[in-house]
């Protein structure tokens, strides 16, 4: 049987009093697509955070790849991670922002170069082709020696995207990528996850509002409530056969 | 030579006469600054080009040129020149020198909070019928004057930083009762050390104080964007 | 009125003060960039120790006066350590360098931490070690941040240059004042030729300031 790439073991995460995460078991296996659906503050967010390791856990352990991510061995005891053990687990995961945070002194060909040849030291004619090929393949091949602020908000998001996919990520996280977008400019930054989703094998994380779009693309649909996931499965599953009476309001507001 | 304690507290109350002179010197200098920088944001806003050019250049002129020439100037200089000339006192000097010098600073404070006031407000005040009078004194300045409150009280610190400078027309604030007891006493070190403690025993708190009024300030007038950067933290 | 003569006989004395000038106003600038970026990430350090020393330094500066500073170097080194500084104008540039070292510090370091908390977190996502977060992504946006207040400082240290007189440099004020006691009745030309030299030296460094604040208004996310 085929091996999750990342585990979930009963995360908990608190910021002061709130505990914004209760208890999420989750696996994620090679290639799957997963949507995690909910309402805002039932903590979707926080659940890709603590992997991309921009949020630690309160208590509970995650793995990826069978290794744990927060913890490590030092003299026979697991002790809090060090930079250089998360920097290893970290090179499989990527992750776009809902803020794009793309680098505003680099050029968007730059944005996507800098990390395959400083943090991989890859060489850096193979970068710049890989790096112009990804640009066109979200179709910026025009704009590659622009800067971000020349550019609208969806082709931003693009680079970012292309950014993330340079490095060969084997989990690539979506954090609301379409939520800071005027509505006219959310299609081409979905076409884009839509493309990714059926030719790309790595496993993807999409936290989104889109909700058809989720349900659409996504293998497996979690919905987050209240800190817990309240329900899982397909698509089809969540849709027509739960009677969480929750998800049923949630998915009558949300889907058009 | 070697530290002396003995010089120390011999020197202390002498360097402490120059207080009265240093503190009377840096509030008169900076009332004089606060008053003149109205001068330059109302010269400023006369609507021509060629003398906003004019005003604009002249201030400029002011700030990047040293404060010590200036004060030279007007303490050596001005006494010479025929017809306007008039013979200042080391304080009358320093007050208009330093006072001078930093009202240009003061003025483009004064500057940046009327044009934080939204154009909006000008508008409104317009529709509501205000007078112009009114407008000011009703809507632009109430919402103008607080924000820059602890701008101008760093300029009270600064100014009181700057105020030794008077010490070389002969002003008697501390640094200049420190350099008299050293030149009598062939003993600078203990005396300036004292200047240096006083200073930094009244302006370390006074700096405290205005970072504290600005942390006031700030919620007080950004609330909302105060109330929207604490909402998105916590949306997840 | 205007003495032509009386100008064509000040003009070349004056500006054989300009070498020192000049020359103490790069070399405290220097200096001050170096103590203001040493200091500035001292004070962002991890380590507490570190930490508290340099905010000793640059409160002491910041609270003192420049004028306090340099008499107090100027006297007081010989006569606690028994050593020279060199000589005067070593003094000068240390004074005004430390000095003015202390108050851009406060610069680099708020540059460096309003650079928007979402830059770091790409950075991390990107799996860049702290260094090359900090070499690729924060430090070269704070800088842009840091020109235009770099720039102004500049010409405050231009004006501070004007102290070193004081302790007997011979620099464009210091031949001012010589002048100036030879005949009293020059001193209006003096001191009206010494702000325009002055003004002249200043000139550049304003154009770069408004150029500097063009351009960091370009290439920063902050938010």
């Amino acid at each position: 049987m085929l091996k999750p790439i990342v585990e979930y073991k009963d995360v908990h995460k608190s910021f002061g009093e709130v505990e914004v995460l209760k208890g999420i078991n989750l696996d994620i296996y090679p290639g799957e697509k997963i949507a995690v659906i909910g309402p805002s503050g039932s903590g979707k967010t926080t659940i890709i955070r603590m992997l991309m390791t921009l949020e630690e856990p309160t208590s509970g352990d995650i793995y990826v790849d069978g290794k744990n991510l927060w913890k490590m061995e030092k003299n026979g005891e697991m002790v809090r991670a060090n930079e250089k053990h998360l920097r290893e687990i970290r090179s499989d995961i990527g992750m776009v922002f809902q803020h794009f945070n793309l680098f505003p002194h680099m050029t968007i060909l730059e944005n996507c170069m800098t990390a395959p040849i400083h943090v991989k030291k890859e060489d850096k004619e193979e970068v710049r082709e890989r790096s112009i090929h990804m640009l066109e393949r979200v179709g910026l091949g025009d704009k590659l020696n622009n800067y971000p602020s020349q550019l609208s908000g969806g082709q931003k998001q693009r680079v970012a995207m292309a950014r993330a996919l340079v490095m060969r990520p084997k989990i690539m996280l979506f954090d609301e990528v379409t939520s800071a977008l005027d509505p006219e400019l959310v299609g081409e930054v979905l076409e884009v996850i839509r493309d990714l989703a059926k030719h790309e094998d790595m496993a993807m994380v999409l936290v989104t509002h889109e909700m058809d779009f989720a349900l659409d693309i996504a293998d497996k649909v979690l919905f987050l409530d209240k800190g817990i996931i309240a329900e899982q499965g397909t698509a089809r599953e969540v849709i027509e056969q739960s009677d969480n009476a929750r998800l049923q309001e949630f998915l009558r507001r949300f889907r058009k | 030579m070697k530290w002396n304690w003995e010089i120390f507290f011999d020197a202390f109350p002498f360097v402490l006469q120059g207080l009265g002179i240093t503190v009377g010197l840096t509030v008169t200098c900076y009332l004089f600054a606060l008053l003149l920088g109205f001068f330059w944001t109302f010269l400023r806003r006369v609507p021509s080009r060629p003398f906003h050019w004019f005003v604009t250049w002249a201030m400029e002129f002011i700030r990047s040129t040293p404060p010590l020439v200036q004060l030279f100037f007007i303490y050596y200089a001005w006494p010479m020149i025929p017809g306007v000339g008039v013979t200042l006192s080391p304080f009358a000097s320093a007050v208009l020198g330093l006072g001078i010098h930093f009202s240009t600073y003061i003025g483009e404070i004064y500057r940046s909070g009327i044009e934080s006031v939204d154009k909006g407000q000008w508008e409104a005040a317009t529709a509501l019928n205000f007078s112009t009078y009114q407008k000011w004194r009703k809507i632009i300045l109430p919402q103008a004057v607080p924000p820059v409150i602890p701008m101008l009280g760093n300029y009270f610190i600064i100014m009181f930083k700057e105020v030794p400078l008077a010490s070389t027309v002969g002003a008697a604030g501390i640094l200049y009762m420190a350099n008299t007891y050293g030149a009598r006493n062939w003993a600078y070190l203990e005396p300036l050390t004292i200047v240096g403690i006083i200073f930094l025993l009244l302006s370390y708190p006074s700096a405290i104080f205005i970072k504290k009024l600005e942390r006031k300030m700030n919620t007080r007038f950004d609330k909302n964007t105060i109330l929207e950067n604490s909402q998105k933290g916590a949306v997840l | 009125m205007i003495k032509i003569n009386a100008l064509i006989e000040v003009f070349p004395q004056l500006a054989r003060g300009l070498g020192i000038t000049v020359s103490v106003l790069i070399a405290a600038a220097i200096f001050s960039y170096i103590m203001a970026f040493a200091a500035g990430l001292c004070r962002l350090s991890k380590n507490v120790f570190i930490r508290k020393a340099t905010s000793v330094y640059v409160e002491i500066f910041r609270g003192t006066s420049l004028i306090v500073q340099l008499f107090w170097l100027y006297y007081a080194i010989p006569m606690l350590f028994g050593i020279q500084l060199g000589s005067n104008w070593w003094t000068g540039v240390i004074a005004i360098g430390l000095n003015y070292g202390a108050y851009m510090s406060e610069v680099v370091r708020g540059s460096i931490l309003s650079v928007a908390k979402g830059q770091t977190e790409a950075a991390i996502a990107l799996n860049m070690s702290p260094f090359q977060r900090m070499r690729l992504v924060i430090f070269p946006q704070a800088l842009r941040m840091m020109l235009p207040e770099f720039s102004n400082y500049t010409i405050q240290m231009l004006k501070a240059t004007s102290l070193v007189s004081l302790i007997g440099m011979t620099d464009i004020l210091y031949y001012g004042d010589i002048i100036r006691s030879a005949n009293l009745s020059q001193a209006p030309i003096v001191y009206v030729l010494v702000l325009i030299f002055y003004f002249l030296l200043a000139l550049p460094l304003i154009f770069l300031q408004r150029k500097a604040e063009e351009i960091s208004k370009k290439g920063v996310a902050s938010q």
